[in-house]
């Protein structure tokens, strides 16, 4: 446990005293703040609109849902973003270790691999709470201005962290098979894509491939939290993921013990 | 304190440690010498844990390497080749958690890494950056880090590289001092800094144990033949039958005729040990010659190693 505390605590100074967390929740955020003023004006257009049109019609204004037309293409954009982002956090994790040969501290001290597989993700996943704790100011916003409900609001952010952990774990994985941070990133990227569009596969092939490959799409998951429904299903499937990047990760580094690299 | 008993490392169907043995006694200093690419980071890695051999076994503090792996790294310090620094810690942070992970109990942590930064002489950088440090800083850092949980065992690859030959020395003293309390392994080319530092040297070339002993023992058993250098002016035909009829003396040679200058030089050879050097000198007095210089040959530990590396090169060829 204190070995486990000791290279998360490492692993998060090391985020922030380099530029790369300030970067990353920073463009992070300037993104997602011009997404979240479009679709708020988007929305402000619609209600000006359906207040006009009640009032052509004579009728009491509509009630417009704030959670349906602003909270929900506000997570999901956030969702695409940390596709682009979350490589940028986990691709140094064990590939600088092994750039700059730190990892045979690691290896050589009485830490377990899985205690510092595990500190990583932890860190990986720390620093990914902090970038959607940032968002939340979109979201106090939407409060103080307007009436959303709290529940779907929880559950989306419970299906964000859900899918993100996702991409780390795998994160971790691809950053120890390489010593180069780009390779680590771009490989990370590329996996979690192929599994974020992998329903896209479904109109080309026979509907119960599809089907079958449904199931295995990151997003179609994420859906049903970005509705504010919860599901155990979907917490299983993401916590499966989770779990098979983190095992791919400790194969992979009880392995290149073994190779000697 | 530590055994290493036959042990292999191959890398695909390249073997770079093949068939290692030896030991170090607990407190002894030992060096292991070897050109580049004879096997000397294998063998400390396979100490370390970092590797595992692919045969024969290797025990440290009684713990084997593979088999009890948590409880060797315990009781090991490791200086790699490039020490493994984090670039953008602080010196005091980074001891900070090298003793936190190596298992220094919380509360004397800061006591561990006063300690090591006293023995170390970095003090005085403690709160700077470590990519900002030169390189013999850094180097110091590195060794700080391999004491800081206070090791049964330190293992140190080329400890001195990069260094100037005021922070060289330094180490070395370092490194004197930590012995007796401390058992360590010391891979390095310079040959001097084996002479000067350890009590006994394991010489490794492609993957084997070519020889073992102290530095002393080394150089005395390769010799087998001493060698003089005799320079003196006189008749050059008269002095080399003179001097070859000497008790132990077995050849003399002329070297350079002493002509345009004051004195020829001699090479004088003999098989004994003996001391041959006043009896020459009295010969030469007695015929009224003129003694300019006599020089005993002395082997290095540089010959002893090309000796040794070389020779096994050409047994393979």
């Amino acid at each position: 446990m204190r070995n486990y505390l000791a290279i998360v605590e490492r692993e998060i100074k090391s985020y922030f005293s380099s530029p790369i967390a300030y970067i990353v929740i920073g463009l992070f955020l300037l993104l997602s703040g011009i997404f979240f003023y479009l679709i708020i004006s988007n929305f402000m257009q619609m209600c000006m609109r359906a207040d006009m049109q009640a009032q052509y019609y004579q009728m009491a204004p509509p009630k417009m849902n704030v959670n349906l037309y602003a909270i929900r293409p506000i997570l999901g954009n956030i969702s695409t973003f940390v596709l682009f982002f979350l490589p940028l956090v986990t691709m140094r994790l064990f590939a600088d270790e092994k750039r700059t040969g730190t990892i045979e501290l690691l290896s050589t001290s009485p830490v377990t691999n899985l205690q510092c597989i595990l500190g990583k993700f932890t860190a990986g996943g720390l620093l990914f709470i902090i970038m959607l704790l940032s968002t939340s100011v979109f979201m106090i916003l939407l409060f103080i201005y307007g009436k959303p409900e709290f529940g779907p609001v929880a559950v989306g952010y419970l299906g964000l962290l859900l899918l993100g952990l996702s991409y780390i774990s795998f994160g971790v994985f691809f950053s120890t098979l390489t010593d180069n941070q780009i390779i680590s990133a771009l490989a990370t990227f590329a996996f979690i894509l192929f599994f974020w569009a992998i329903g896209w596969f479904s109109s080309i092939l026979s509907p119960e491939i599809g089907k079958i490959l449904n199931n295995f799409s990151l997003i179609d998951h994420f859906d049903d939290f970005a509705k504010g429904v919860f599901d155990t299903r979907h917490v299983v499937f993401y916590c499966s993921f989770i779990f098979m990047g983190l095992f791919l990760s400790f194969v992979s580094i009880e392995s290149s013990r073994w190779r000697g690299r | 304190m530590i055994d290493v008993k036959q042990v292999s490392r191959y890398f695909g169907r390249v073997a770079a440690v093949n068939d290692i043995s030896f030991q170090v006694a607990k407190g002894e200093i030992l060096g292991f010498l070897g050109p580049n690419a004879a096997g000397k980071t294998t063998t400390m890695r396979i100490l370390t844990t970092f590797i595992p051999a692919t045969s024969g076994t290797a025990t440290v503090a009684g713990f084997d390497v593979h088999e009890q792996s948590m409880q060797v790294r315990k009781r090991i310090g490791y200086l790699p080749e490039n020490p493994p620094l984090y670039p953008e810690m602080r010196v005091r942070d980074y001891l900070d958690f090298v003793a936190k992970i190596k298992g220094v109990d919380a509360k004397r942590i800061k006591k561990a890494v006063d300690d090591a930064m006293g023995k170390t002489a970095i003090t005085n950088v403690g709160n700077r950056v470590i990519k900002h440090l030169s390189k013999g800083y850094k180097q110091r850092v590195g060794l700080a880090q391999a004491i800081v949980h206070n090791p049964d065992v330190l293992i140190l690859d080329e400890p001195t590289v990069g260094l100037d030959p005021k922070q060289i020395i330094e180490v070395r003293e370092l490194i004197k001092s930590l012995a007796g309390e401390h058992t360590i392994i010391l891979s390095t080319h310079i040959l001097p800094e084996v002479s000067m530092t350890c009590e006994r040297v394991v010489i490794i070339d492609k993957g084997k144990v070519v020889a073992e002993d102290t530095p002393e023992n080394l150089t005395k058993n390769l010799m087998g033949a001493q060698q003089l250098t005799v320079s003196v002016s006189g008749p050059d035909k008269e002095m080399a039958d003179t001097l070859s009829k000497i008790q132990g003396v077995d050849t003399v040679q002329i070297k350079s005729q002493g002509k345009g200058q004051a004195f020829s030089t001699l090479v004088v050879e003999s098989k004994s040990r003996d001391e041959l050097r006043p009896v020459i000198a009295k010969t030469i007095v007695e015929k009224g010659w003129s003694l300019y210089e006599m020089k005993l040959e002395d082997m290095s530990l540089e010959d002893v190693f090309l000796h040794l590396t070389t020779k096994e090169e050409g047994s393979v060829q």
